[in-house]
């Protein structure tokens, strides 16, 4: 049996990603076509049965968060679109964006009808250029179709969609530093509460939702919430799109049902990863981009679902499982991901700004024999408690995850350099 | 639900380390941990400003659970159950502070804020020993130096609350935040110099500031100097709300009336001549009086707006050039005072004004930048050569060894010494308004006042609105303070939808006693000293400016009348349509 499940993708690199006709082909447009003859709260009752989660990495259940904003009175409200895809090793949304772009209009303009919004927000990372554009362009040729626009199906429901574009930084997938950024702001995150369902964009009760997760709502839609549940596993319906990257022999993105297939069906099933390229052996493996946890080769038999993944001490993440062979130090490793950190952390709370900076520092020593004390993996470890614990915002608390993973499976590594003998003798 | 405003009329039910307390709703962790006595460390936290969250010290666990929660920017929920100090918690402050420290200058026994510092607090609070990680280089950093404002980036904590006073508060904009990560600061757009954007030198940023990275440029070096000089006479004003602050700074209640100990410890500290600006005050009073009745009779231009306050004038000429002629030309009191002192005063001491040095305490930032105004010497010289704050005279004070608290009371010198009661309400919000209708209604209506208080225009809400009847004629009135509030009464005005006829502006929240120069302090410790100025107020035999004897027998041996030649040329000044093209190139007073 496959270990693939084309429940999302179905279609990507198969038709022209701008045509309407080509995504009507293939069945396009048939979940909204079902909605608008649903209620809000029956659509919404179907996202809830599919416990579909939040696949922009945070995995909140999506059906609830909508219920909360279907109870709030206030209007407009508005549908916002995260495609800020900036976690390294993570480019599964540009798959839906730049080879099924209609399935994601299509998804946001649901979203749009259960909410009676007016409007849509699409905040693409910066440096998706050309699919940015391509974007535009679906959205207008769906307007010419009457699937966007006014009077939609003739349901008399008006909903258009904008494009928005990052400027590159990291802390704008963060979704109320994404607000700000929409709105013209400085992109850096918002205090909650207020969380961003009651105060969201332009101070109006919002909807955030990553791309994935959008374009996941056709298929909930049509199928039922319950066909979809059955397809992944039992807390967390659905299929998620995974990223092989690094050393891995067949980097790409694969749709997998989630709880039926392994991590080590992932990286070496031929019809997914294939293995370590070149033949080397796996030595730990990186799942969900830098802000996720480190992972090793003992943990290899792991469902990849939710809820396997967090028992192990694993997460799914936005989808990335970066592959490193044995060639690969542990150490050198986290200095790179710290790097990445101190250049995207937005410099306002100190936890974030100052610990990856001093992280770094320690991870140098430990890098270089003999410079580092039992002092500094001391500190090291305060630096993580703190950072995890503190930080104002998602970036800053999960800047020190792969750190804090990889001290439970690579202690030795840290402590290889560690100079051991007391700095003053013993009179 | 919608985005739940918290009502104060019901009350919420939690626990703080095991503590049971009921708070209304709407109250932080932050507020509540104090109710039962339990002082929450905070470093970016300031009780007058937004909520920004960003030092993280104050965090707490709420419900168990990993992550922590601010304390300062979350309020309670029934039943939640609070641990604000348990072995992890004290941990992760203290290794916070640790990172602050590595990133922060130990220069401390050099610092302006020895002993102020709240960042030293904390330090001395965690008994932080040695510096765990290793220090960032931050030598490089400016200390970019006005005569006004001195910012000391390197000393910066990047807490944010500068940017809040002057944004939210002042509705300036004159600093923000910029860049990210490790080159994440606070500076100025397009990191040009202060006097290259539309600051207009308030200094709230320097009453705020918790660490010696803001502050007022100290000038009491210059000032020991002309006490130490044979050869100068060195004269000394005092504002009127230095004199329930000072007591700040050596341990008397909040808002204690100083003035008798104040002028005491200026005479020892050695000043020739120890005046009061409430002088010149009640000559405000005469002249911006008699300047509204000539407007109201000759249909110039209203409302008038009072022109005390040097940092108000600042915005009015940056934001609001198309508006300058609503300001009242009067000179501030401070100004009054100056070219007064080297003329009037000078000619009846007998003494060449050419050595006369003339000082001024104030409560106020904005006013150091005001004496340097090139058009501020219509005595021949620089009417006022030194403004110092109320901080700077603690100072000279401690410095001098005077055990202030135990001081005995003098009275002023003569001549610019008198004092009514008008005059010393102008250190608080209304208090000019106050001042002028107990002159104003006097002069129109020719009766004596039966009550002297007009309660209406008191207290530190933004903007009050009053209607005061002069016996028939209703004359509508405006009091704001705070510049966000300003510029609401600015574009009303300029929308042409104010009908007041007589408008006062203070630049800083609450008036002078908030001033920018003051000791640290917060809100409720300005309406203590509010509270001291309406007190002093009613303890003063003469409560009316047209009954100050100095100033009767100043406009009957010196200037004649209000509004009279001598008066125009000494007292009344001109305001530039200054817009956004900065001091810089107005050749302002800031260098």
């Amino acid at each position: 049996m496959s270990k693939l499940k084309t429940l999302v993708s179905e279609g990507a690199g198969k038709i022209n990603p701008i045509s309407v006709s080509d995504y009507v082909g293939i069945g396009g447009y048939e979940g909204l076509k079902k909605a608008v003859t649903m209620t809000a709260e029956q659509v919404i009752g179907e996202v809830k049965k599919a416990k579909l989660l939040g696949r922009g990495g945070a995995a909140y259940p999506s059906g609830s968060k909508w219920e909360h904003l279907l109870h709030i009175p206030e209007t407009p409200k508005y549908i916002v679109c995260n495609a800020d895809e900036g976690e390294p090793g993570t480019f599964k949304d540009k798959v839906i964006l730049g080879q099924l772009p209609l399935k994601l209009i299509e998804g946001i303009t649901i979203a749009g009808y259960v909410f009676g919004a007016k409007a849509g927000y699409i905040y693409v990372r910066g440096e998706y250029r050309k699919i940015q554009k391509q974007l535009i362009t679906a959205i207008d040729n769906a307007k010419k179709a009457n699937y966007l626009g006014d009077n939609i199906l003739g349901k008399g429901f008006n909903f258009d969609i904008h494009v928005i574009s990052g400027a590159g930084a990291y802390v704008c997938g963060e979704n109320s530093a994404l607000l700000n950024s929409t709105e013209g702001k400085v992109g850096r995150p918002r205090i909650k509460p207020p969380h961003l369902a009651e105060v969201g964009l332009f101070l109006q009760p919002t909807l955030v939702n990553n791309v994935e997760s959008l374009a996941s709502v056709p298929a909930i839609v049509l199928l039922g919430g319950d066909e979809f549940l059955k397809v992944g596993h039992p807390d967390s319906g659905g299929t998620k799109l995974i990223c092989l990257s690094t050393h891995s022999a067949k980097p790409g993105v694969y749709e997998i049902p989630l709880g039926k297939v392994t991590l080590r069906d992932a990286i070496y099933d031929p019809e997914l990863g294939g293995g370590v390229k070149g033949g080397k052996n796996l030595k730990f493996f990186h799942l969900g981009g830098q802000s996720g946890p480190i992972g090793s080769p003992a943990l290899l038999d792991t469902p990849y679902s939710y809820t396997d993944l967090r028992k192990a001490g694993l997460t799914v993440g936005s989808g990335a499982i970066v592959v490193l062979d044995e060639s690969v130090s542990i150490i050198e490793y986290l200095k790179g991901v710290t790097e990445f950190f101190i250049h995207e952390s937005c410099g306002k709370c100190v936890p974030c700004r100052e610990g990856n900076k001093q992280l770094y520092a320690i991870l140098e020593k430990l890098s270089v024999p003999g410079a580092a004390t039992p002092a500094d993996l001391a500190n090291l470890r305060r630096l993580v408690t703190t950072m995890t614990a503190a930080s104002f915002c998602g970036l800053g608390q999960s800047a020190a995850v792969a750190l804090n993973t990889a001290w439970k499976h690579f202690k030795d590594e840290f402590e290889a350099n560690v100079n051991k003998t007391p700095a003053v003798a013993a009179a | 639900m919608s985005h739940h405003k918290p009502d104060p009329n019901v009350n919420v039910n939690l626990t703080i380390d095991g503590i049971p307390v009921t708070v209304p709703e709407g109250t932080t962790i932050l507020e509540a941990a104090r109710k039962v006595g339990i002082h929450i460390p905070v470093l970016c936290d300031h009780p007058d400003l937004k909520k920004r969250a960003v030092c993280r010290i104050c965090v707490v666990e709420c419900d168990g659970g990993g992550k922590l929660k601010a304390a300062c920017a979350n309020d309670v929920w029934e039943g939640v159950k609070v641990v604000t100090n348990s072995a992890k918690i004290q941990a992760i402050r203290k290794t916070i502070v640790e990172l602050i420290l590595a990133d922060h200058p130990q220069d401390c026994l050099t610092c302006i804020r020895n002993q102020k510092c709240e960042l030293q607090t904390l330090a001395i609070q965690f008994g932080i020993k040695d510096l765990t990680f290793p220090k960032a280089d931050i030598s490089s950093k400016p200390n970019i130096d006005t005569n006004t404002i001195v910012r000391d980036m390197a000393k910066c904590v990047k807490c944010g609350r500068c940017v809040e006073v002057c944004q939210e508060v002042q509705s300036v904009r004159a600093i923000n935040t910029a860049y990210r990560s490790l080159n994440y600061e606070i500076t100025t757009p397009y990191d040009q110099e202060l006097i290259e954007g539309p600051c207009v030198y308030c200094g709230q940023c320097t009453a705020v500031c918790p660490v010696g990275a803001l502050y007022e440029n100290d000038q009491t070096d210059k000032v020991w100097a002309a006490i130490d000089d044979p050869a100068r006479h060195v004269v000394v004003q005092t504002a009127p709300a230095v004199r329930v602050a000072l007591g700040d700074e050596f341990g008397l209640p909040k808002g204690a009336i100083t003035t008798g100990k104040m002028v005491t410890a200026l005479k020892r500290l050695g000043f020739t001549k120890v005046f009061d600006t409430d002088f010149s005050a009640d000559v405000t009073i005469l002249e911006e009086g008699n300047e509204l009745l000539h407007r109201l009779q000759n249909g110039g231009k209203l409302p008038m707006i009072t022109s005390c306050s040097p940092g108000w004038i600042n915005f009015a000429e940056v934001f609001f050039p198309e508006l300058t002629e609503h300001l009242s030309t009067c000179k501030s009191p401070q100004q009054m005072f100056g070219a007064l002192a080297k003329t009037y005063y000078a000619e009846l001491a007998g003494i060449d004004p050419a050595t006369i040095t003339s000082v001024s305490i104030m409560p106020c930032v904005a006013k150091k930048f005001e004496a340097q105004r090139p058009e501020m010497n219509s005595s021949g010289f620089q009417d006022v050569d030194v403004v110092l704050t109320t901080r700077e005279l603690a100072r000279m004070i401690k410095l001098a060894g005077l055990d202030f608290a135990n001081l005995p009371e003098t009275p002023f010198d003569k001549v610019m010494g008198d004092s009514t009661g008008a005059a010393v309400i102008f250190g608080t919000s209304g208090g000019v308004m106050e001042a002028a209708l107990r002159t104003v209604y006097e002069v129109v209506t020719g009766e004596t006042l039966g009550s002297l208080d007009f309660d209406s225009v008191r207290g530190h809400q933004g903007i009050k609105t009053v209607e005061v009847d002069l016996k028939g004629t209703k004359v509508k009135i405006l009091v704001a303070n705070g510049l966000s509030n300003a510029r609401q009464v600015m574009e009303s005005i300029r929308d042409g939808k104010c009908d007041a006829t007589f408008v006062e502006i203070m630049c800083c929240p609450g008036g002078c006693v908030g001033g920018g120069g003051q000791p640290y302090g917060n809100n409720a410790i300005k309406l203590q000293r509010k509270d001291g100025l309406y007190e002093a107020d009613k303890q003063l035999s003469m409560r009316k400016s047209h009954e100050n004897p100095e100033v009767k027998e100043l406009y009957d041996k010196f200037l004649g009348k209000p509004l009279g030649e001598k008066s125009h040329h000494l007292l009344h000044t001109h305001y530039s349509k200054l817009g956004k093209n900065h001091w810089a190139k107005a050749g302002g007073g800031g260098h």
